[in-house]
């Protein structure tokens, strides 16, 4: 049996990743890779927990709502990056500041 | 050292590798397509955790829907082969200290916490467990989370169209059509 903290580490490695490539990243569809990153990382928790609990299918619901609502978050987020390039031919994160003070 | 433990480990390399290329791999293209090792990485630890619908929603859901959707982001965005977007600055120091920060905030808290972990039953599918739960105690999570894909996904299409005459108002649209006159 694979005990729960391995589990944990590996989606802490993974959230970390995720908080490195959301940091580090310039171009806003690699922001949203790094947001996936953490999403599958937290799902990855929920189901782990869940799985060394009493109630294991409570986990996976949460688990399964947090899926739907990633599916909608890229939907809206492409959207917008397109919408960006569209206007200023580029989806550099630094270079969309037009609402800078 | 079981068949498990082996499904564990080539898992666990599967999907922290896709991860690294994510975060540190220099063309984006290449991120998106090592995304996919993590996805099926994650579905794989699904099945470990006897999460089998979870696992092919991960699958069907993941891989089929939003990895594709990353895909056409990323290739509509950009001329594929000469962009090469590496933080030039300060930022990956910053970034690199901060990621950091965060993975031993966790691990501390992973190793000095108990858990309170049961031991696990044998694994069971979920599937009519699941289906029961989305049918009476979260019957309103489920339509409403319904709702909030219809929204998201018509929005998207909405914000996505390309905005020919401006103010993309229908009325005027269809004025400059009767009139035969020209979108500008």
């Amino acid at each position: 049996m694979i005990p729960l903290n391995a589990y944990l580490i590996v989606s802490a490695i993974l959230f970390s990743l995720g908080v490195v490539s959301l940091l580090t990243r310039r171009n806003a569809v690699a922001v949203l890779m790094g947001v996936e990153l953490m999403l599958n990382a937290a799902n990855l928790n929920f189901v782990a927990f869940a799985r060394f609990s009493t109630t294991p299918i409570d986990g996976q619901m949460f688990a399964i709502f947090s899926i739907v609502m990633a599916a909608a978050e890229v939907a809206v987020a492409l959207a917008l990056v397109l919408n960006i390039y569209r206007h200023i031919g580029t989806i550099d994160v630094d270079e969309a500041d037009t609402l800078r003070g | 050292m079981t068949a498990e433990h082996v499904a564990f480990a080539i898992l666990a390399v599967l999907t922290i590798g896709g991860g690294i290329s994510v975060a540190f791999s220099a063309r984006v293209i290449y991120a998106a397509f090592s995304l996919l090792f993590t996805f099926i990485g994650v579905a794989g630890m699904y099945v470990l955790l006897a999460a089998d619908f979870l696992a092919v929603a991960q699958v069907i859901i993941y891989v089929g829907g939003i990895l594709v959707l990353i895909l056409f982001g990323v290739m509509l965005t950009q001329r594929i082969y000469d962009v090469r977007l590496k933080a030039q600055r300060i930022q990956p120091v910053v970034g690199g200290i901060a990621a950091a920060a965060v993975l031993a905030l966790l691990v501390i808290v992973i190793f000095g916490t108990e858990w309170n972990a049961v031991v696990p039953g044998d694994p069971e599918p979920t599937t009519e467990v699941l289906g029961h739960g989305f049918m009476k105690e979260f019957v309103f999570p489920f339509e409403f989370a319904s709702i909030v894909l219809l929204i998201a996904l018509v929005g998207a299409a909405l914000i996505a169209r390309r905005n020919d005459n401006g103010d993309g108002s229908s009325e005027r649209k269809k004025a400059n059509r009767e009139t035969g006159g020209r979108l500008t």
